[in-house]
């Protein structure tokens, strides 16, 4: 029994079908990723899951209750960081902790929570003059001062440059280390791929492939790659291992594509054959690749 | 889109500290803009004091009002106005239209505090406002200016009490159709100043033609500023007044409730 279960979720916006059979298991610890590119149904998954917006069909449970029936607790039990809110101008980033630790019985130490996402030295700065990365780190503190079980955190670092990028992912495995539960909502393979145990690729409201990042990688077809310079007669050589999928000659470059094992196949094949490669180069799928081989199209095509 | 996501007092048991540390920090960013109470509470009480002392006409017998001096209830009945209008129809609609759009309430519904508890604390905290203003237009005009003590002290206090809760009620029927705050305070400026003029701001109900006094005994403030009137002379207010007052509350009200949306 994971510590989220959803099971056939179905969503309508008047006639529109914005979430469709979607069914996926968290388990407790772990950070679980919900990808898929913009207006594939992200985020109305997750508004249900934290008892935002009501289903039209499917159970969802949060900790064994009911997002939409036990709203009340669910709300002690979970803390939600949504996409574009903010606070208003003029309110201290202590204060915002402060007040919002105030809601919960049994709150963080949000002194604490302040120094951990290193915003101990901006105390008494005005939400207005925050950095658009230290805005972000304020809100992942908010959504942690209740010390929930689960933390949903939709689109964290869509506009943030790649430094305060990789800082908001360091943040995010600390977080991990304290034993919350996190759904991570994003359209960047990279971040889903750094930061997530497993992940459910949701596509046009569906639920397209779910698993660790390996395993959808893994399930990309030509998945590994190798490239050489050509020599002649390693066509025929190849093409008859198991392993290849695919081989390609593009001028004085050859690539093979293929599945696990296909480099020591490749190798073995050609020094069997007497043949030697010379600039030899291995590249492994991404998840980009493997969502891409999913969907059939590019994760972040529409921003 | 119309959203019902708000949270019913029902489901939701927020603890009392927040609500008293939300009512603390809504306060300390409210003084932090000062030009606020300078329009809700500086400018009413400065226009009585300076147009009551400045002016010497408004503190001769007119009998145009029949008999009764400018400052004693026309003036500061008019302040009192000013201060309840900009804070219900500038002020709270402008600070609720910009909670709305930047995703204020929104998040507060996904913490034990609901979206509910910060309109509540909005409400307070203007009302509030307006109480400050009141008490002193009547205390500072009494003591600067000689200005009469209300008469008719328990219905001077219901009269404002039902008047400004009508006020504010409409100010929230403005919050809830406003688009976003840039609108709101157009919006507020278009409803308070016609409602400013006939309640008499620059001419007073007794200088109107009978059919623009008509036009102003409908409107809540046309009402509100007649009924403040009257029992600040010692007199009873009319019951048409009074029950003009209420049912623009009541409808305002049930309208704002319908149409509020939260995000």
């Amino acid at each position: 029994m994971g510590i989220i279960e959803i099971t056939g979720l179905r969503k309508l916006y008047g006639r529109q079908v914005a979430v469709d059979d979607v069914s996926f298991t968290v388990e407790e610890g772990e950070i679980f990723g919900v990808v898929g590119s913009n207006g594939a149904g992200k985020t109305t998954t997750v508004e249900c899951v934290s008892g935002l917006r009501a289903a039209d069909g499917g159970t969802i449970t949060v900790t064994g209750l009911d997002p939409r029936r036990d709203r009340a607790e669910l709300r002690r039990r979970v803390g939600v960081q949504l996409q574009d809110c903010s606070l208003p101008d003029k309110l201290k980033v202590g204060e915002a902790l402060d007040l919002y630790a105030s809601f919960y019985d049994r709150p963080a130490d949000w002194r604490e929570l302040m120094e951990d996402v290193g915003l101990g030295p901006k105390r008494n700065t005005a939400f207005a003059k925050l950095s658009g990365g230290q805005r972000q780190r304020l809100s992942i503190a908010l959504a942690l001062v209740g010390a929930p079980r689960v933390a949903i955190l939709d689109e964290l670092t869509t506009g943030l440059d790649p430094r305060s990028r990789r800082e908001t992912w360091e943040l995010i495995e600390h977080v991990r280390a304290r034993g919350v539960t996190i759904i991570l909502v994003t359209h960047f393979m990279e971040e889903a791929e750094r930061l997530c145990d497993r992940l459910a690729v949701i596509d046009e409201g569906r639920v397209a492939a779910i698993g660790t990042p390996a395993d959808l990688v893994a399930r990309v077809d030509g998945g590994q790659r190798v490239t050489f310079r050509a020599v002649s007669g390693a066509d025929d050589v190849l093409r008859a291992l198991p392993e290849v999928s695919g081989v390609v000659r593009d001028g004085d470059t050859m690539t093979v594509t293929g599945k696990e094992g296909l480099l020591l196949a490749v190798t073995s094949a050609l020094a069997a054959a007497g043949l030697v490669p010379m600039d030899l180069r291995t590249e492994r799928a991404t998840l980009d690749d493997a969502f891409l081989s999913l969907t059939g199209h590019a994760a972040t095509d529409a921003s | 889109m119309t959203t019902r996501t708000a949270p019913s007092a029902a489901t939701t048991t927020p603890r009392r500290a927040g609500l008293r540390k939300l009512l603390f920090t809504e306060t300390r960013l409210y003084l932090r803009e000062p030009l606020t109470a300078f329009f809700t509470i500086g400018l009413p009480l400065g226009l009585l004091l300076v147009l009551g002392s400045a002016i010497p006409g408004f503190r001769d017998p007119d009998p145009a009002l029949g008999g009764e001096r400018i400052v004693d209830g026309q003036l500061p009945a008019m302040m009192i106005l000013l201060s309840a209008m900009t804070s219900a129809f500038s002020v709270m609609p402008a600070v609720l239209a910009v909670y709305r759009e930047r995703g204020v309430l929104r998040r507060l519904s996904v913490t034990p505090a609901s979206p509910a508890a910060l309109l509540a604390t909005q409400l307070l905290l203007n009302l509030a406002t307006t109480v400050v203003a009141a008490i002193l237009t009547v205390v500072g005009g009494h003591l600067v200016l000689g200005t009469r003590l209300p008469g008719q002290v328990p219905w001077f206090v219901l009269v404002f009490l039902l008047g400004v809760t009508a006020l504010f009620a409409i100010g929230l029927a403005v919050a809830a159709v406003v688009p976003n705050s840039r609108v709101a305070g157009g919006l507020g400026a278009v409803v308070m100043f016609p409602m400013l003029f006939l309640a008499g701001m620059w001419l007073p109900r007794d200088l109107m033609p009978e059919f623009l006094r008509r036009i102003s005994d409908f409107t809540p403030a046309g009402a509100f500023g007649q009924a403040l009137r009257d029992s600040w002379g010692g007199a009873t207010p009319q019951a048409l007044h009074v029950a003009v007052i209420v049912a623009w509350a009541l409808a305002a009200d049930v309208f704002a409730a319908r149409a509020f949306r939260w995000e």
